[in-house]
């Protein structure tokens, strides 16, 4: 049996590796990836602690339900970074910052 | 045994989530993200979440990861370029701060893990029946979970995705005029 700590520290590493990702990187898309990083680690600490409640398999319930929420919001944003990218020609997160037109 | 195969794909995730922030080239870092993907799939099922880890495969890599790759090689190849031309330097000035940020919170989560002493808490450690053996049956159990107690965050969670199908579809359409 793996013990419960080791699921965690994976999970803190990926949380960082999410963080430096979303920090530093100049394209929306890595830091679209970051954020699924940091998503995962969640996940991932959801499920390490579902398995000690069997019964009413909470953690992992609401593992799918974060799931199904990064997937919905992979797809919104997207379309969203289409729609900037024909907008401001570039995807650079620190070149886009007007908010009018 | 076990414990090896799982710190194989442990060892494999961080790997290879430290390449994915560390290449260049985009296509390449979502190839990579990828093989990540699949190993969290490995880890959920040493944690005892078949299921989870089916639908991670199934959503995360059949679903998100071609979305993300054909939304940007269907529509434009420019947006796959870096915006700037690489510097000769691996790791520029601008890294450090988010560098500084992530080693930071990693340095606060660690020493919070090992102040918490996960190991034994006490309905862990007391969990004793509700323990997942890994004969059981977890299908079972979720779906009397999801068709009991939470069955109205279900079905909020089936309108919030027909929601974000049809945000998504409407924000990614191609003409101009509103």
């Amino acid at each position: 049996m793996i013990p419960l700590s080791h699921f965690l520290f994976i999970s803190a590493t990926l949380f960082c590796i999410g963080i430096y990702a979303v920090l530093s990187k100049k394209n929306a898309i890595m830091v679209l990836i970051g954020i699924e990083f940091m998503l995962n680690a969640a996940i991932l600490n959801f499920v390490a602690f579902g398995k000690y409640d069997k019964f009413n398999a909470s953690g992992q319930v609401f593992a799918l339900f974060a799931i199904v929420l990064a997937a919905a919001a992979v797809a919104v944003s997207l379309a969203i970074i289409l729609n900037v990218y024909q907008y401001y020609k570039t995807i650079d997160p620190t070149r886009i910052n007007k908010l009018k037109d | 045994m076990e414990s090896i195969i799982f710190y194989v794909f442990a060892a494999i995730v961080l790997s290879s989530a430290l390449l994915v922030v560390a290449t260049r080239n985009l296509v390449r870092s979502i190839f990579l993200f990828f093989i990540t993907l699949f190993s969290m799939a490995g880890l959920f099922i040493f944690a005892l979440a078949d299921f989870v880890a089916i639908t991670q495969i199934v959503i995360y890599v059949g679903g998100v990861l071609v979305l993300m790759i054909f939304a940007f090689l269907l529509s434009n190849k420019q947006i796959l370029n870096d915006p700037e031309p690489l510097k000769s330097k691996i790791i520029g000035l601008h890294h450090l701060p988010g560098i500084f940020v992530s080693l930071l919170f990693f340095g606060i989560i660690i020493w919070s893990l090992t102040l918490a002493n996960t190991d034994q808490l006490d309905w862990i450690a007391s969990s004793g029946e509700n323990t997942l053996k890994p004969s059981d049956n977890t299908t079972h159990y979720i779906g009397i979970t999801l068709m009991t107690k939470y069955l109205l965050p279900f079905e909020v969670v089936s309108v919030f995705l027909l929601m974000a199908l049809i945000g998504a579809a409407h924000l990614a359409r191609k003409e101009r005029e509103i």
